[in-house]
C-alpha cells in the first residue's frame, strides 16, 4: 500500500477578487521507504502541496490518502491526530521552542499523544536524540546550539512519534554548504533505516541526495523520475577543509 | 495534555518574564487584598461590637422617644419629649418581667475640684443604672431612691474623672466637685470598665440622680431615654411587650403604628447593628471588587499580547498535532494561574493589612474591633480568581486556538 496517494489534487485560493490556482490537478504516489524530493521555483505550488501533504491544508478537489486514510472527510481534530501520529515535520527555520531544552523540544509531539506515559515519552525521546547524535546536549536550549544542531533536534522531534512519513520543507535552506551536507547525510542514514521522506527544495545539488525527484511548475507536475542517489557523506568529505582563524 | 503538564507550561511561561507577570497581577493583588481587608474589618467590627454589647448586660432594654424608622442603632439625641414621670409610674406598676428601670438624661458639665478641671457630662439616672449597664462600685455607695426623691446633689464618678481631678490619690468620696455652678458631693467611685460599646471611654462618667439633673441642670421634666433590665434574657421579649403596652396606655395610643417611642431589646439592637454592618461591609467590598475587574482586563490585555508573541509557537504546536482544545487550555491555564498567584499574594496582603488596621484601631480605642480570619472569604477569593482568569482569558485563548497553522507558521 502506498504511504501517500494523490489523485487529481487541486487547490485554489481566493485572494480578493481573484482566484489563484496553486495546484491544477496533480497525481502521484509515494511508496514506503522512498526518499522523494519535490522541486520547483516559487509559485510552482510546492509549498501548497507540502501543506496539503502535512494535513495543514485541505484540497479544493481531488483526493489525498495517507497510510490508507482519506483525509477529505476528516474533521479539524482528526487532522490534528493524523499530524501527531503519522507525520513528522522539519521546517526551514527549525521552529524549536525557545528557552526550552533539547529533550523537551523532542518530547513535544508526544505531549499531545495520550498513549505515551511520561516515562515512555522520555525513553522514546532519548532514543531518537541518540539517532541524530545529540545525546550529549539534551539539556541545552536552542540558543546554545548551532544551526545544524538545531535542525537535528527538529529531525529528532519529527521522528519521535514514529511517523509514516517525514516532510521536510527546505530543511537545509538556512544552513551553510557543509552543514547542509551533514544534514543530508543524516537524512540518508534515516532513509537507509527505512524512513520514508518527502523533501521540498529548490536546490538541485540537494536533490541529488534523494532517490526520486518530482518537479512542479505552475501547479502541474512536469517531471517525475528516479535519481541516481549521490552520497551526501562523500560530498561532505570532498569539501575543502574549513579554514581556521 | 494532562493537568500537570499544562500547569508546568503555564508556570514556565509566566516565570519567563517575571516583571511583566507581576505588573499584570497587580490589579488582582490590589483587588483581592482590598476585598479581604474589607470583609475582615467588617467581621471584626461586628465581632468587637457584639462582645461589647454583651458586656453591657444581655437583659438590657432601651426605650427611646420617637420611632426610628431606619434599621440603624441610632442612639443620638432625640428632640421629642414624650417620656416622663407619668410613664415611669405606670411602667413600674405594670411590667412584671422588668427588674428595674433607669430614666436617662444628661447634661454637659465642666467639673472643677480645686485647681483641676475636667470637661465632660453628668449622666442622670436611677440606682438601677449600675445593674442595667454592668457597673459596680469600687468604693463608697450608689445614691438611693430617696436621693432621687429629694433631688439630692450627690454623684458617683468613674476612674477617668478620679484621675483627672484627684491625681494625687486623695480619696474622692466625701469631697465636693463643682459641676458648673452646682456643687455635688461624691459618694462613690465606680470600678474601672475600660471601653464602652461605642468606643467611648466608659470610665469618663459621672452619675447623679436623674431628678437632680432634670431640675438643677436642664430644667426639664422629660427623659431623653429610658433604660430597663429584664428579669432574665429570656424574659426580654415579654418585658419589651409590657413596656410598649404600658406606654401606649399612658400616651393614649390605640394603633401600634402610631407609637411615638421605640423599645429595643438587646437582641434587637444586636440584630440591627449586625445588619447595618453587613450592609456597610457589602458596599465596601463591592467597591473593592471594581479593582478585580480592572485586574481582569489587565490579564486579558497581556494574554492577547502573549498570544500574538507566540503565534509561531502556536503554529508549530498545531503542526505537530495540538488540537484547538489543547491550545485553548494552554492559554486558559496561563491566565488562571496568573490570576491565582495574584490572588494568593492579595490574600496574604489582605490578611496583613487587616491585622495592622485592627491593631491600630484597637490601640487608639476608637472602636471595638477584633481580628477575624475568615476562611470563607479566602475560599471565595480563590473561586473568584479562577473565575476572573477563565472569564478574562477566554477570548485571547480562543483567538489562539482559532489561528490558521499555515499563517501562524509564517508569522514574523
Amino acid at each position: 500500500m502506498s504511504i501517500i496517494e494523490i489523485k487529481n489534487l487541486k487547490r485554489d485560493f481566493v485572494v480578493g477578487s481573484e482566484t489563484v490556482h496553486a495546484l491544477r490537478g496533480i497525481t502521484f504516489s509515494i511508496e514506503p521507504g522512498e526518499f522523494v524530493s519535490i522541486m520547483g521555483t516559487s509559485g510552482s505550488g510546492k509549498s501548497t502541496l507540502l501543506n496539503i501533504l502535512g494535513c495543514l491544508d485541505t484540497p479544493t478537489e481531488g483526493s489525498y490518502t495517507i497510510d490508507g486514510v482519506d483525509v477529505s472527510a476528516l474533521s479539524r481534530n482528526e487532522l490534528a491526530d493524523i499530524r501527531n501520529h503519522k507525520i513528522g515535520f522539519v521546517f526551514q527555520s527549525y521552529n524549536l521552542l525557545p528557552r526550552t531544552s533539547v529533550l523537551e523540544n523532542v518530547e513535544l509531539p508526544l505531549m499531545y499523544n495520550k498513549h505515551f506515559s511520561s516515562r515512555q515519552r522520555r525513553e522514546r525521546a532519548m532514543e531518537v536524540i541518540q539517532r541524530v547524535g545529540l545525546e550529549t546536549r539534551i539539556q541545552h536550549t536552542s540558543a546554545q546550539l548551532s544551526g545544524g544542531q538545531q535542525q537535528r533536534v527538529a529531525i529528532a522531534r519529527a521522528l519521535v512519534g514514529d511517523p509514516v512519513i517525514v516532510l521536510a520543507d527546505e530543511a537545509t535552506g538556512n544552513l551553510d554548504t557543509r552543514t547542509s551536507y551533514e544534514i543530508m547525510a543524516l537524512f540518508q542514514e534515516l532513509h537507509s533505516q527505512g524512513t520514508t521522506i518527502a523533501f521540498v527544495t529548490h536546490e538541485p545539488d540537494i536533490a541529488t541526495f534523494t532517490s526520486r525527484t518530482i518537479k512542479l511548475r505552475d501547479g502541474h507536475i512536469t517531471e517525475d523520475f528516479p535519481v541516481a542517489t549521490a552520497s551526501a557523506q562523500a560530498a561532505l568529505d570532498a569539501l575543502p577543509a574549513s579554514e581556521d582563524y | 495534555m494532562n493537568f500537570a503538564n499544562l500547569l508546568k507550561i503555564a508556570l514556565r511561561a509566566i516565570m519567563r518574564n517575571k516583571t511583566r507577570a507581576l505588573l499584570t497581577m497587580l490589579g488582582i493583588i490590589i483587588g483581592i487584598s482590598a476585598v479581604i481587608t474589607m470583609l475582615s474589618l467588617g467581621e471584626g467590627v461586628k465581632s468587637g461590637m457584639t462582645s461589647e454589647f454583651a458586656s453591657m448586660g444581655t437583659n438590657s432594654i432601651m426605650v427611646m422617644p420617637a420611632r426610628q424608622h431606619r434599621g440603624g442603632v441610632d442612639m443620638g439625641n432625640s428632640t421629642s419629649k414624650s417620656l416622663d414621670e407619668k410613664d415611669l409610674a405606670e411602667l413600674e406598676k405594670s411590667c412584671p418581667h422588668v427588674a428595674s428601670f433607669s430614666p436617662s438624661v444628661s447634661a454637659p458639665a465642666q467639673m472643677v475640684f480645686g485647681s483641676r478641671n475636667h470637661s465632660g457630662s453628668v449622666q442622670g439616672c436611677s440606682p438601677a443604672y449600675l445593674t442595667i449597664n454592668n457597673y459596680s462600685l469600687e468604693r463608697g455607695l450608689m445614691f438611693t431612691e430617696q436621693d432621687v426623691q429629694t433631688y439630692a446633689k450627690v454623684c458617683v464618678i468613674g476612674k477617668t474623672i478620679v484621675e483627672e481631678l484627684f491625681p494625687d490619690g486623695t480619696n474622692p468620696v466625701g469631697q465636693t466637685i463643682r459641676f458648673g455652678k452646682i456643687p455635688m458631693k461624691v459618694i462613690g467611685v465606680l470600678k474601672e470598665k475600660g471601653q464602652g460599646s461605642f468606643g467611648n471611654d466608659a470610665d469618663d462618667i459621672a452619675l447623679a440622680p436623674y431628678t437632680t439633673v432634670q431640675k438643677r441642670f436642664l430644667g426639664i421634666k422629660y427623659f431623653t431615654m429610658l433604660e430597663a433590665s429584664a428579669v432574665s434574657q429570656a424574659a426580654s421579649e415579654d418585658a419589651a411587650t409590657e413596656i410598649s403596652r404600658s406606654l401606649r396606655k399612658t400616651h393614649g395610643i390605640d394603633n401600634p403604628e402610631n407609637d411615638d417611642f421605640d423599645v429595643m431589646t438587646m437582641d434587637e439592637m444586636l440584630t440591627s447593628m449586625d445588619s447595618v454592618m453587613s450592609m456597610l461591609t457589602l458596599l465596601l467590598t463591592a467597591i473593592a471588587s471594581i479593582s478585580l475587574i480592572v485586574g481582569g482586563i489587565g490579564i486579558m490585555n497581556i494574554m492577547y499580547v502573549t498570544v500574538t508573541e507566540r503565534t509561531r509557537e502556536i503554529g508549530l504546536r498545531m503542526s505537530i498535532g495540538a488540537r484547538q482544545r489543547d491550545i485553548m487550555l494552554q492559554f486558559l491555564f496561563e491566565s488562571v494561574v496568573l490570576s491565582l498567584i495574584g490572588g494568593l499574594i492579595g490574600i496574604l496582603f489582605g490578611i496583613l493589612f487587616s491585622w495592622a488596621i485592627v491593631a491600630l484601631i484597637s490601640s487608639s480605642g476608637e472602636m471595638p474591633i477584633t481580628f477575624i480570619l475568615s476562611y470563607k472569604a479566602i475560599f471565595a477569593s480563590f473561586v473568584v480568581c479562577v473565575a476572573v482568569g477563565v472569564f478574562f482569558g477566554w477570548y485571547p485563548a480562543k483567538k489562539a486556538a482559532n489561528l490558521d497553522p499555515i499563517q501562524a507558521l509564517r508569522y514574523e
